[in-house]
């Protein structure tokens, strides 16, 4: 039962994956973003959960768990406080108007399903093809964070990828060593408060936290 | 022997589609007056509606044109039609094989057309107004609800609605990752094409925010119940659609009279549901404005390219 319906589950919550990419893709509001990012956590928890369970390799279960408490329950309560904290309840603002960056993100699809498959067709593992969409999630969350002004939606950004990332490492390899996994969990978890520093530092400096005002190196 | 089982199949389908569909848009009501906390209208006051309005006296405009009285009827022949396409109890329709997914979106085309033409003939300022948003909303909901279509005969190899169903529900179950992109297409497009919250209100007394409700202004005794109970129709054709494509459980095998009997609760239970859904989303979403529903649709028709593009590159 698990055998034969496990490998098109795997495949349905990496389609869920790219669904909820390209809502974020989509998405004007900070808050529900935050949200999306906890429900592409909880699905790549669950995708992990059922590999683990597929190949009887224990140590994704770890890794599982480490994704539930990092990803779905504390890193959105970290965001959730920060913009409470900046006050930051605007619409968000994007460089290229939302359909043409949904049909630049269809291009960057096709471009990651071409890039993985003669990579997955070397790969030997039961969630080969799922890589063209974890490649695919990577590739949008980089496109969230260059069509974004400002800097919250691009943090952000910068954490789903890494959910891209480490479903790449779960689809082509059975994930990653656990110290390796540790250690980017630990630094994501860094990162996060680190950039949350940083966005304090740039509202204090330049009253608003649109990242162009970084452009200028002088002050007039 | 089998031709007339298939034409006594056809007929029941027929017939259950238009008897049932103002109880779908009653339940929805129902369902939403729940939700907000009012006390909710009965489950068949729709059908007091139309009752009423079957007995009241027509008004008609000096202006208006032959076009404008037979307009209803056209509206409603065609969403009938529409309805006896999609199977919903069992799969041998004889009229699947004149008309497939492509000939269904033509119908609904052909129905909206009408309304339009219908909001325009009489010159109000309303009346064409409503025509112009129903056109822009679609020509943009059309290539979206095809491509749905198109993704699921991808998978089944067919257009035909009968077959799509037969591949889905009666071989070997395999989930198909592609269609959760064209589940989400398919809701956004029908939650559009049926005048609910996102993109319109149906029961909106603001003439300025209308898009249906403003092309039947003008409508008044039995003309006002044919549109109406066409709308309904409308809605459950779509319902119905939504069920075949991503929950065709349940349909009946052709010419299996006892799986035709159970498919009628399966029928229902499912369309409850839907309703319910149906009522969840239009409470958890507010109206948007009309110049987002450009956005709102084109999104529809790239997820729905996205579901043909997995459905390819996934394979399968």
């Amino acid at each position: 039962m698990l055998a034969h319906y496990g490998p098109q589950l795997i495949n349905l919550f990496a389609a869920i994956l790219l669904l909820l990419a390209f809502a974020m893709l989509s998405q004007r509001r900070i808050l529900s973003l935050i949200n999306l990012y906890a429900a592409q956590g909880f699905v790549l928890c669950l995708t992990t959960t059922l590999v683990a369970a597929l190949t009887g390799q224990h140590h994704l279960y770890g890794s599982a768990l480490l994704t539930l408490v990092l990803k779905v329950i504390f890193l959105p309560w970290i965001l959730h406080r920060l913009i409470r904290k900046l006050n930051v309840k605007w619409d968000v603002e994007t460089l290229i108007n939302i359909p043409a960056t949904m049909l630049v993100g269809i291009v960057l699809v096709v471009l990651a399903f071409n890039l993985a498959l003669p990579i997955s067709q070397l790969s030997g593992t039961v969630t080969r093809s799922t890589l063209g969409i974890a490649l695919a999630s990577v590739l949008l969350s980089f496109l969230m964070m260059i069509t974004r002004s400002k800097a919250i939606p691009q943090v952000i950004g910068f954490l789903a990828m890494e959910n891209g990332l480490f479903f790449a490492a779960t689809g082509a390899v059975y994930g990653m060593p656990m110290v390796v996994e540790l250690g980017i969990g630990l630094d994501v978890l860094i990162a996060a408060l680190i950039l949350g520093m940083f966005l304090f530092q740039i509202r204090e400096r330049f009253d608003s936290l649109d990242t162009r005002h970084l452009e200028r190196l002088k002050e007039h | 022997m089998t031709q007339l089982a298939g034409i006594a199949a056809q007929f029941t389908e027929l017939m259950l589609a238009v008897l049932l569909a103002p109880l779908l848009t009653g339940w929805v009501n129902q369902c939403r007056a729940w939700l907000q906390n009012r006390s909710a209208p009965g489950l068949l006051q729709p059908y007091r509606n139309l009752n009423k309005l079957f007995r009241k006296e027509v008004v008609l405009a000096h202006n208006a044109s032959p076009l404008f009285r037979i307009a209803p009827y056209l509206i409603f022949g065609s969403l009938a039609l529409a309805a006896a396409i999609v199977p919903t109890l069992d799969i041998d329709l004889p009229l699947n094989a004149a008309a497939d997914a492509i000939a269904l979106v033509g119908l609904l085309a052909l129905a909206r057309l009408f309304v339009a033409l219908a909001g325009m003939d009489v010159g109000t300022a309303f009346g064409s107004l409503g025509a112009r948003r129903e056109m822009m909303v679609g020509f943009l909901a059309e290539p979206a609800l095809l491509m749905v279509l198109f993704t699921a005969s991808l998978i089944s190899g067919s257009t035909s609605l009968s077959s799509i169903v037969h591949t889905l529900a009666h071989k070997q179950f395999v989930i198909y990752p592609s269609m959760a992109f064209a589940g989400v297409a398919f809701t956004m497009v029908s939650l559009a094409e049926n005048a609910r919250i996102p993109v319109d209100n149906p029961a909106t007394h603001l003439e300025l925010t209308m898009i249906h409700e403003a092309m039947v202004l003008e409508y008044s005794g039995r003309h006002l119940a044919m549109i109406e109970w066409a709308a309904s129709l409308k809605l459950f054709v779509y319902s119905c659609m939504g069920l075949a494509l991503f929950l065709p459980f349940g349909v009946a095998e052709s010419g299996d009279w006892p799986g035709i009997v159970l498919a009628l609760p399966a029928l229902l239970l499912k369309l409850a549901i839907g309703g319910a859904a149906l009522a969840l989303i239009e409470i958890m979403s507010a109206k948007m404005r009309i110049f987002r529903t450009p956005e709102f649709l084109g999104t529809a028709f790239l997820l729905a390219v996205l579901a043909m593009l997995v459905h390819v590159l996934l394979g399968g």
